[in-house]
């Protein structure tokens, strides 16, 4: 059996040390399946209410019950939202997996317990609580399947009251978490009552690990990287979305399908959009290219496994130049991997996409904010180049709940790309070919099949085909077509998101990551300068092709940390393709299917230039 | 052979309805082998769409990859073209369909492409029955590959060299049926006459129009032992009915005995026409047309004509639910929703 535990042996004991107000990280260990989502979500959404900044990781097994399940909850005042081993309040209700969850915790840490797993004294370093859960839900409910759903909210008011989480906002949670259904609300409520009763009775509050009302969340919203996207689609316009289900990336055309139904019907009520759940990623992406040849805004999602299956089209699309654009909500690979965990393993395939030279244009999200942003640019760009975009997110960007600033409306108009009406047709007398680079910007212009005008078809094809679309096996030809490819990515290198860089004065190390890697490595160099004394400049990616601003901000450091998620480096690899010469350029990996941490950074980079200071 | 085509066509129009000539319907040159029966498919698409008066501009061809798919560059040059990668053609056209329910598609496809690599795509297709009309140009051998046996060869047909097909064929008609198709039809591309006809009826057709047409390879598949060859198909060629057919616009009444024409009315009004020949066919009957398919098979019969129609479905693009302007050209005032929308969406997610 999985146990997520025996990754979380703690050693991050220096930060975490003393007592400290909103700082800290409840971890609470349920089965698959029994309903603690709900419970978990009330949890962090208090927390949020009562202005504490807070962020949730749901660790999932690929199972629909049975297999062990964690959620993960970090209170932080200063407002770090990456994922931290250390575990302050550990809520263990799973018997498969106690034993274990209880080791990984640090000395100092408390574990609440469902009393029939007799965790109690299985260390002397660790405060632990038995409570009859089960005994205390009876009270709410005789009905013996709902009970476990009740005991996983009875926890909910144990904790709350033990650390300081107020009722009115668990109540308020509650309320949201079951809108509209006014039993599930009462029978909820009465669930926390009865386990803050049960709490104020027969437990101690905590001192070490506390919680009390800020105001850092004011304005802010949580929302998982999927609904942030789907929300972008639907602003970017989007009016054929096809999908295949996928763990990671379901949950994007899920909740896309949820808002196009509520805010995109015209006024008879007819659909200003069209989704499709496909036979398979190959047909996923097949309609998306047919639709968008035929001028619709088109996009799907997926996860490695069908990006793999999308290459051929990827070519295709690339080659006869139509836009399309695929998320690909990165999961850990290769082959069926680990469905339900996190990866940046899918970025070198996805940049060079098909056989045959291609290359890509990839947007990396490093937040829910910027998946709202690139969904739209996502739909841009694939219409202003006439090529496929891929937007590389990943299942903890994805999935899991972050905060944020409110999204903004966005202020440029939907960009259609160099489409040719009738119209326009007529004024130029019919005179165009479809692959003519006239602008000289390698961009050629494109007419839609439907346009009336008798010169307005041409034939599209992934054979050999020259300016005019006629096929041809001409090596000149070909060489013209390929070298007009090449200007056009030119051209998107000066469209596409430039980095964010964050210099340090005097830094000699810089960083590089990209993202949802970005929340661990903001928050390991406050480490580094607190600590260590280190002071670093940061570049975060945001697109291929890399931009002008990388090989800047490789000049001028003197060592170069690249920070991934992957076994292999991809992002260095790609860089070191990029650039001349040969920068000094060190790898930091993380691919253990969990999210990076900020320790893990910091142990890192401090360890590799100690070996410098002493090398 | 008898003469497949209830004599409603008269010779061809110098111009059709939206004044355009059946040269305006005209192709490429066929890069094809001399004879091929594709060829001769062209020519009556051509006829077809020109007899239909459909104006090409609003026709939207499709094809995978194989001799069959190179087809669409030979017909209709002032319509769009897509020839999409091995196999998912369907996939192609589905999306392109969704994106403008107003061009009225064709898509054209060989064994290889759609019994082979392209099934899955095929079978979904049919299953959503995405308007259009697909035409398999069924020659029971990979030409462009030269001459290795598809899923459609006959159980001990033979290649040129010798080679035995020891499985099984395909019948894409029976499988159309199966997964849903509402216009089946099977034509041979030796009969230009029945062809057309059923074409005229496929294009009027709101679904997947099916047809699955013998075109024998004059290269690779046309010799004896071959069971897809022109001396064996016209021999072989079994014809269920005289089919006639009546398109909107042209209020013809029909002399014939009652009883003798089965009349069957397509959305649009017009009108297919299946005159009796040998039997009692009925084909708005489902398992009788898997029966009459499987008989012919052991009979060794290649039957020919609409196999199955139900004029009655409902295209994917109607069952959608989808606004009547081409989702592609909506204006940004419809597919963006107002910068209320957005600050309502944020609002509950505080």
């Amino acid at each position: 059996m999985t146990n997520l535990s025996d990754s979380t042996v703690a050693e991050e004991r220096d930060s975490a040390a003393g007592e400290r107000t909103n700082d800290l990280t409840i971890h609470v260990a349920t089965v698959n399946g029994s309903g603690s989502q709900s419970s978990n979500n009330v949890l962090m959404r208090a927390i949020f209410q009562m202005g504490i900044p807070v962020s949730g990781k749901n660790l999932f097994p690929s199972n629909i019950a049975g297999l062990p399940t964690w959620f993960t909850i970090r209170a932080s005042s200063e407002g770090w939202t990456g994922r931290r081993r250390n575990v302050d309040v550990l809520v263990c209700m799973n018997p498969a997996t106690g034993a274990d969850d209880v080791k990984a915790l640090n000395p100092g840490a408390i574990c609440i317990f469902d009393d029939a797993l007799g965790l109690e004294g299985s260390r002397d370093d660790v405060t632990f609580y038995p409570i009859p859960f089960s005994k205390i839900a009876g009270e709410v409910t005789s009905d013996s399947r709902l009970r476990k759903l009740i005991a996983n909210m009875v926890y909910v008011g144990v904790v709350a009251w033990m650390i300081g989480i107020d009722r009115e906002e668990l109540v308020s949670a509650v309320e949201r978490q079951f809108s509209g259904k006014a039993k599930a609300v009462e029978l909820n409520v009465e669930a926390i009552d009865k386990g803050i009763a049960y709490a104020a009775d027969n437990l101690e509050p905590q001192v070490a690990h506390r919680l009390q009302r800020m105001d850092k969340t004011r304005g802010q919203i949580l929302i998982d990287g999927n609904s942030a996207a789907a929300l972008g689609a639907m602003f970017g316009g989007v009016t054929v979305a096809t999908w295949y289900p996928i763990t990671p990336s379901s949950s994007l055309c899920e909740a896309l399908i949820e808002y196009l139904k509520a805010y995109r019907l015209a006024d008879d009520g007819k659909a200003t959009f069209a989704v499709v759940q496909a036979e398979d990623e190959i047909s996923a992406i097949g309609m998306v290219i047919g639709a968008a040849w035929a001028g619709a805004r088109s996009m799907t999602a997926t996860s490695g496994p069908g990006i793999s299956l999308m290459t051929e089209f990827a070519g295709l699309g690339y080659f006869a130049e139509i836009p399309a654009v695929v998320w690909d909500i990165q999961r850990i690979g290769p082959s069926t991997g680990l469905p339900t965990r996190t990866s940046q393993g899918d970025l070198l395939q996805v940049a060079h996409l098909s056989h045959g030279d291609t290359e890509h244009i990839v947007l990396f999200p490093g937040s829910v904010a910027e998946c709202f942003e690139f969904a739209m640019k996502a739909l841009d760009f694939a219409e202003l180049f006439q090529t496929p975009v891929f937007v590389l997110s990943d299942l903890d960007l994805g999935m899991n709940s972050w905060m944020s600033e409110p999204f903004e409306y966005p202020t440029e108009p939907i960009n259609r790309g160099k489409v040719l009406t009738a119209e326009k047709l007529k004024e130029l007398g019919g005179k165009w070919g479809r692959y003519l680079d006239v602008d000289g910007d390698g961009i050629p212009w494109r007419t839609l099949p439907g346009t009336d005008h008798p010169d307005a078809a041409y034939f599209t094809r992934g054979s050999g085909h020259n300016e005019e679309a006629r096929y041809t096996e001409k090596p000149e030809d070909y060489v013209n077509l390929m070298e007009r490819l090449r200007k056009k990515f030119e051209t998107a290198r000066g469209h596409v998101p430039r980095p964010v860089i964050e210099r340090e004065e005097g830094a000699r190390v810089g960083l590089i990551a990209f993202g949802s890697s970005d929340v661990a490595v903001q928050e390991a160099r406050h480490v580094l300068r607190r600590d260590h004394d280190l002071a670093t400049s940061y570049l975060r990616l945001r697109a291929l092709p890399f931009t002008k601003d990388l090989e800047a901000f490789v000049a001028d450091h003197d060592r170069i940390y690249v920070i991934e998620q992957n076994r292999d480096g991809q992002l260095r690899s790609l860089i070191r393709l990029e650039l001349k010469g040969d920068p000094d350029l060190r790898s930091i990996l993380h691919f253990d299917g969990l999210p990076l941490y900020a320790r893990f950074v910091v142990e890192s980079v401090v360890a590799m230039e100690g070996e410098k200071r002493n090398g | 052979m008898a003469d497949s085509v209830l004599n409603l066509t008269g010779p061809v129009a110098k111009e059709n309805r939206v004044g355009l000539s059946a040269l305006d319907y005209k192709g490429g040159k066929s890069t094809l082998c001399a004879g091929c029966g594709h060829d001769a498919i062209s020519n009556q698409i051509i006829r077809a769409f020109y007899e239909m008066s459909v104006k090409p501009e609003s026709v939207a061809k499709f094809s995978g990859i194989g001799c069959s798919s190179k087809t669409p560059a030979y017909f209709m040059s002032r319509a769009h073209g897509f020839n999409a990668v091995h196999g998912r053609m369907p996939a192609v056209a589905t999306g392109a369909t969704l994106a403008n329910r107003k061009l009225v598609s064709i898509g054209v496809s060989g064994d290889g492409d759609s019994a082979s690599i392209g099934l899955g795509q095929l079978l979904h297709m049919i299953r959503r029955n995405i308007s259009m009309v697909y035409i398999v140009e069924n020659n029971g051998v990979y030409g462009l590959t030269k001459g290795q046996f598809s899923a459609t060869a006959d159980e001990g047909s033979q290649l040129k060299n010798g080679v035995i097909n020891d499985l099984p064929p395909m019948d894409l008609c029976a499988l159309a049926i199966t997964c849903g198709a509402g216009f089946v039809a099977r034509g041979f591309a030796g009969d230009p006459k029945q062809m057309v006809t059923m074409l005229k009826a496929a294009i009027a057709y709101d679904g997947l129009a099916f047809i699955d047409v013998i075109s024998p390879c004059v290269t690779f598949n046309n010799h004896e032992g071959s069971t897809k060859s022109y001396p064996y198909a016209k021999e072989h060629d079994e014809i269920l009915h005289q089919v006639g057919f009546v398109p909107s616009f042209e209020p013809i009444e029909i002399d014939y005995e009652p009883g003798e024409v089965r009349d069957v009315s397509l959305h649009d009004g017009s009108r297919v026409l299946l005159k009796k020949l040998e039997e009692d066919y009925d084909p708005g009957d489902a398992n009788q047309a898997m029966t009459r398919l499987h008989r012919a098979v052991s009979a060794g019969q290649m039957l020919t004509g609409i196999v199955y129609l139900d004029p009655a479905k409902k295209s994917f693009t109607s069952q959608l639910g989808i606004v009547d302007e081409p989702l592609g050209t909506l204006s940004q005032d419809v597919i963006r929703p107002p910068k209320e929308a957005l600050d309502q969406i944020m609002a509950e997610l505080m």
